[in-house]
């Protein structure tokens, strides 16, 4: 008999399901997350996993939310526990009324349990071991046979899970049957011995609208389909493998010419980070879109080719998908840590346009601006994605495109521009914008043509060691930064419901957590004025919105408070005017954390000094 | 001033290509390398090829890495752009030009600094790739503009100006070239204007990667006793397998007709190489072949020149990814944007 009351929630709970790598588990509980969606109620779902293959813990957590908050809540009111090395672990992190599902084929360990929670038993290696005789089946199957069961215990629809059984294997009916089959197992099992339903349900619903379910890699890879990308080079490395692998995909689907069936696109796995890059640059130096994927380690590597276009202004594109660094750091975690290492990348003095997309949708709009943004400036682009958006699947707005938009080539001079006599200056600021006009290979028999290099030249590209002919390029380049303020997502700002001194900064990945967090300060009594940063180079809007506020809250998502030092460094704020908020344990931030954080903070400015004694 | 302006003037005479191009066409700015350095012999011999072959300069991309090599496509072809990019990572530079368009000539120029040490890597993977490209290794053995430390191609028991002796092997990077699958390769010298012409030519009309080493010796830091890449070491020890002449599918340039010693190869695009052998039982098309007769003549102490290996079926890099034969650079919205009703049915696969 639990001590506490089990929770009762419709619609609004957290399951965590705790598996082991390599054990197949991975497909029922991204079932147990669409079918959710199905019923018409949105969920958010993350994936927690180790840097191996097989053998060690993972998790998979599904927010059950019919209010439709995106970010990570904290906390597990229902822990599938099938992972015997984190039971303890897990038990403990449950909600004191929450559930425990678990495997009752073996008897549950005689120690010291938890009173506070409800513990349901299924015999799922019984089941299991009944029906098949094959190992991977039994191992396969035991995910499924626990789907069925929840879905009983959580009062769900089995016709909708059937349903995306059915849409997941429609071309292989014998897989598409045994599913259906491990499903009513779990499911009759559960109805015949426990009492269904439990306090936690999910009830139909009409909260998901139009929105899609997508993963930020493979929105970002479809954006670079959209966004005219044809070269792309790679090399693996975790969280950014699945962008390409998924470029790959889309190319293949949607880049054939239907006639000739050859590929409108071209894709190198390169031998290493900086022979990907060095093929983005080779192809962005001759006229085509490319960009590459990577994560921290792989931008560390590519820093002296990052530099080179900087210097030399060729256009290229880096999805950068973060993990937990410095070094290996923590592969398969997730932090917003390479803010200052990509905006300033490669020696002397650089800087780099970044993009910060909070969501998928943003994922894709902004990777398919990324290479109008690439060629316009003549320069390296950054995408800065996070592994909670890119492997994680997020309840998004639709993807749209403009059939009207054309790409942005940028100042591209011409053969016709060339023989129109046209003064052509390789690094020539014709039009005060600091941005030049290029010509590519193959241009003009006679002219047009130039020397690239990374050594100092002149304003037509003549080799020269000038000190002043150099001073005059970089101040050039530093205008053209300044041109960029204006062409990169601008900030978007919301103010609270009531006049306030305080605001708060925010960017990418943290922005579903965000929304949560200012609604539950609101309900402590604290207003923030809200201001999402979505680029560098920082708008105008930025300085302003810090200037009209006391002071201002910068949550982020690593140690260093990397985009607050960013502001400060760029804008010459005093950096007392800007309050860090940190969480850098390489799982995703919460809202409950940004409200403690930030609120704790409100309720201090509310405490009277004592007045100082008096000698 | 930092560049040196070359004259304008030349004589009216000059003899002209197909095009109508003098050399003057295919020169560029003056060279700032040593007086006698051996890589401006094999400017010289870059600039003869383009123009025996009336290539359109400007439709050449010539791309290096960084060195004294490296310096050299500012010194050819001024018509055409060039690219110096970072040390070693010339190969993957050219790489991702070629793949954005395929329709130019690509020439990559690399020094053994640059191509057997920090960028073996890139080398040996272009190469494998199948990159349509000519790649240029201007080998001395040793670094030149940091004055004089051993490269990965200096031989073992090699002296340096300095008199130390080298303890480390030495990378044969045409060996390696044809271990990796390189269906042009060949090794020359640059004090042989004669070999290395043709040579280039017919690189440059390979469609596949073509990989040629010229031995060109240092003259401030490696042209000594005791080197091995010396002017005087490589010609005592050069063993050429064969001459090579090119014809273009117009009109031979050059044949030496000596009846039954020339063999005739034929390359995609119509162009055909004459080879004059010297060495009877020499085969260019048998790999195998080609890598034992270099073990066999290295271990000589012996410089083996020449069209050592070629495929004429060679396949390129585009034609492994069967990308579209427009260059890709030029593909435009329509082409590449799949649209919007694609992206409502991308949509309804997500919900």
């Amino acid at each position: 008999m639990s001590a506490t009351a089990p929770i009762s929630s419709v619609n609004d709970f957290v399951v965590r399901f705790a598996n082991v790598n390599g054990s197949g588990s991975a497909s029922a509980n991204e079932m147990f997350a669409r079918s959710i969606i199905r019923h018409g109620v949105p969920v958010s779902p993350r994936n927690i996993f180790p840097s191996n293959i097989q053998g060690l813990p993972t998790w998979y957590e599904v927010r059950v939310t019919e209010d439709g908050h995106l970010g990570a809540r904290g906390g597990v009111d229902m822990m599938v526990a099938m992972n015997p090395q984190t039971w303890d672990k897990d038990v403990a992190s449950i909600e004191p009324g929450g559930y425990l599902f678990y495997d009752s084929t073996k008897p549950m360990p005689a120690s010291k349990f938890r009173e506070d929670i409800t513990v349901i038993g299924v015999p799922l290696t019984a089941i299991t071991n009944s029906t098949y005789t094959d190992p991977r089946q039994r191992q396969l199957f035991k995910n499924i046979i626990y789907l069925g069961a929840l879905s009983a215990l959580l009062d769900m629809d089995p016709k909708v899970i059937e349903q995306l059984i059915g849409e997941q294997y429609k071309t292989k009916e014998k897989l598409l049957s045994s599913n259906v089959h491990a499903l009513h197992l779990g499911r009759d099992w559960a109805l015949q011995n426990l009492k269904c339903p439990i306090g936690l349900r999910v009830q139909k619903a009409d909260k998901v609208g139009d929105r899609i379910f997508v993963e930020g890699n493979n929105a970002a890879a479809l954006g670079a389909v959209y966004g005219g990308a044809t070269v792309c080079a790679w090399y693996p490395i975790t969280p950014s493998s699945s962008l390409a692998d998924a470029f790959t995909s889309h190319c293949k689907r949607l880049r054939h010419d239907p006639e000739t069936k050859k590929a409108k696109y071209a894709i190198v796995q390169g031998e290493d980070e900086i022979a990907s890059i060095g093929i983005v640059v080779g192809a962005g130096w001759n006229g085509a879109r490319a960009f590459t994927a990577t994560s921290g380690p792989g931008v560390s590597l590519m820093t002296e080719f990052i530099g080179l276009t900087y210097f030399a202004e060729i256009p290229a594109v880096i999805m950068n998908v973060q993990r937990a660094g410095p070094s290996t750091g923590m592969p398969t975690r997730t932090q917003q840590c390479d803010v200052i290492s990509c905006a300033y990348a490669s020696h002397g003095d650089t800087k780099h346009p970044l993009l910060f997309p909070e969501d998928p949708h943003e994922a894709f709009e902004m990777a398919a601006q990324c290479f109008d943004l690439a060629e316009r400036l003549q320069s390296t682009v950054f995408l800065m994605l996070d592994l909670d958006i890119g492997m994680n699947h997020r309840l998004c707005r639709p993807f749209k495109w403009d059939e009207s938009k054309q790409y942005d080539r940028g100042k591209v001079m011409t053969a016709a521009m060339l023989d129109e006599g046209r003064d052509f200056g390789r690094y020539l600021d014709v039009d005060g914008d600091g941005i030049p006009f290029r010509t590519y290979p193959g241009t003009h028999p006679t002219k047009g043509s130039y020397f690239t290099r990374g050594t100092s030249r002149d304003r037509y590209a003549r080799y020269s060691e000038e000190g002043a002919v150099y001073q005059d390029n970089m101040q050039r380049l530093l205008r053209k930064f300044e041109t960029a303020k204006d062409l990169v997502p601008r900030p978007l700002q919301a103010n609270a419901q009531k006049p306030t001194k305080y605001g708060v900064i925010y960017y990418g990945s943290t922005s579903p957590a965000m929304d949560e967090a200012v609604g539950m300060l609101e309900a402590r009594g604290h207003q923030l004025d809200r201001l999402r940063i979505r680029a560098f180079p920082f708008h105008s809007s930025v300085a302003s919105f810090i200037a009209d506020h006391d002071f201002v809250y910068v949550v982020e998502q690593n140690r260093d408070a990397q985009l607050r030092q960013l502001i400060v460094n760029e804008n010459g704020i005093d950096p007392v005017r800007l309050v860090p908020i940190l969480h850098y344990d390489g799982t995703p931030i919460t809202a409950r954390f940004i409200a403690k954080a930030i609120g704790d903070h409100q309720d201090q400015l509310k405490v009277t000094p004592l007045r100082k004694v008096v000698s | 001033m930092t560049y040196i302006a070359k004259p304008k003037f030349h004589h009216r005479d000059l003899p002209k290509n197909e095009l109508g191009y003098t050399h003057r066409d295919y020169e560029g700015k003056i060279s700032t390398l040593c007086a006698g350095c051996g890589h401006d012999s094999i400017t010289a011999a870059i600039i003869e090829a383009c123009f025996d072959l009336s290539i359109e300069p400007h439709r050449v991309a010539k791309i290096s890495g960084i060195g004294c090599s490296s310096k050299t496509p500012d010194y050819f072809l001024g018509n055409s752009h060039g690219f110096n990019t970072v040390h070693g990572r010339m190969p993957s530079v050219l790489t991702g030009a070629n793949l954005a368009n395929r329709e130019l000539i690509y020439l990559g120029v690399s020094g053994d600094g640059d191509s057997a040490s920090i960028g073996f890597g890139q080398f040996a993977h272009s190469i494998r790739r199948g990159v349509n490209m000519t790649y240029i290794v201007e080998n001395n053995g040793v670094y030149g503009l940091t004055k004089g430390q051993f490269s990965a191609t200096a031989d073992r028991g090699s002296k340096s100006k300095r008199g130390v002796t080298n303890s480390d092997n030495a990378i044969d990077m045409v060996a390696i070239a044809l271990q990796l699958g390189a269906t042009y390769v060949a090794r020359s010298f640059s004090g042989d204007k004669h070999q290395l012409v043709p040579i280039i030519e017919g690189a440059i009309r390979h469609q596949g990667a073509a990989f040629i080493d010229v031995i060109s010796p240092c003259i401030a830091f490696n042209n000594h006793t005791g080197s091995t890449k010396s002017f005087d070491y490589v010609r005592e020890h050069n063993e050429a397998v064969n001459r090579l002449d090119v014809i273009t599918g117009r009109a031979p340039i050059s044949i030496d007709q000596a009846p039954g010693t020339v063999q005739v190869v034929e390359q995609h695009d119509g162009t055909k190489l004459a080879l004059r052998k010297i060495d009877a039982d020499y085969d260019v098309h048998d790999r195998l072949a080609a890598m034992a007769f270099l073990q066999k003549h290295a271990a000589k102490g012996q410089v083996v020149t020449g069209l050592l290996y070629v495929d004429p079926e060679a396949d390129d890099l585009h034609a492994n990814l069967n990308t579209v034969e427009k260059a890709l650079n030029t593909l435009e919205a329509k082409d590449l944007c799949p649209g919007s009703s694609a992206l409502e049915k991308i949509n309804a696969s997500l919900r």
